[in-house]
């Protein structure tokens, strides 16, 4: 008898789908959100596991990517960190949308 | 000290308003298992831990959950936009929206408002992280519920990326228990 039906682990079937990236300052941002994930993930493992070379390595390699992409995105769209650690332009640009529920 | 940086951790789109999806999500806003509940959790029971991997370990989450509690509050945000007091209303959004109109709010799925009694903190770093990896398992499996219920792909997409996470974070929890035992069963007590 196939009672995966009542089985409340199975899993549903869900086809992967991805958003359509429909803008420049969207696709810049997820650019910056998958380096940052990497960042992310590393910055756990290392948490638990300071003395892997590799994913130390692996981890600073991140860093000036990251950084790089941040600015070029600052360059078009304004800031994405405030109190100092990220300039402006003029008029003061921290307050523009969209925010990123918005986006 | 905190800093803000405008994104998301993970971007968030939806097919379109769904009141009814929102209704069960905002559990992981403010419902026992949800984000606020962990964030919280973490944070405040950094300082009573021993060792430096703890302590940096439950920053880190406690600061990655804030990320996320923003990306359910995006989610209910997108849901109900533009949906009408009628419309929450047949969704069993009608008390949501007697009281808080569509802003966002810390309860769960039942409506149920958030109490600080849904996390503890018992100085005991053992005791503390293993209600960690607990609360991640939990948290897991009402990502998984909520997969079950979601009718819009979109959104499933960023709750199986919230649901990895919580994966992640308890293999990290159980790696810091255990360095933690270590440590304990290292020092002397005469």
């Amino acid at each position: 008898m196939d009672n995966s039906q009542e089985n409340p682990q199975a899993q549903k079937i869900v086809q992967p789908v991805k958003a359509d990236i429909n803008n420049n300052q969207q696709a810049m941002l997820l650019e910056i959100q998958q380096l940052q994930f990497t960042a992310i993930e590393l910055n756990l493992y290392l948490d638990t596991h300071p003395n892997d070379q590799q994913a130390l390595m692996a981890y600073n390699s991140i860093v000036p990517q990251l950084k790089q992409r941040i600015a070029s995105y600052e360059q078009l769209y304004g800031p994405l960190f405030h109190f100092g650690l990220s300039t402006s332009q003029y008029p003061w640009q921290w307050i523009n949308s969209p925010w990123p529920w918005d986006m | 000290m905190w800093i803000y940086q405008k994104n998301l951790e993970y971007p968030v789109k939806v097919c379109g308003p769904n009141p009814k999806l929102a209704k069960v999500i905002i559990t992981q806003y403010g419902g026992p298992d949800g984000e606020l509940s962990a964030s919280l959790r973490y944070l405040n029971q950094r300082y009573s831990m021993p060792t430096d991997k703890a302590k940096g370990l439950l920053t880190d989450i406690g600061t990655e959950e804030m990320g996320h509690m923003e990306i359910v509050a995006t989610i209910f945000y997108k849901l109900t936009r533009g949906v009408s007091p009628q419309q929450m209303e047949a969704a069993g959004l009608g008390g949501h929206y007697a009281q808080h109109n569509h802003a966002l709010f810390w309860n769960d799925a039942n409506g149920v408002p958030w109490v600080a009694s849904y996390v503890q903190a018992t100085g005991d770093p053992i005791t503390d992280l293993t209600e960690d990896m607990d609360a991640e398992q939990k948290a897991r499996s009402t990502y998984e519920h909520l997969i079950q219920l979601s009718d819009d792909p979109l959104v499933t997409d960023v709750l199986k990326f919230l649901r990895e996470r919580e994966i992640v974070h308890f293999q990290r929890f159980g790696e810091t228990l255990n360095d933690v035992q270590g440590f304990m069963n290292s020092k002397k007590f005469f």
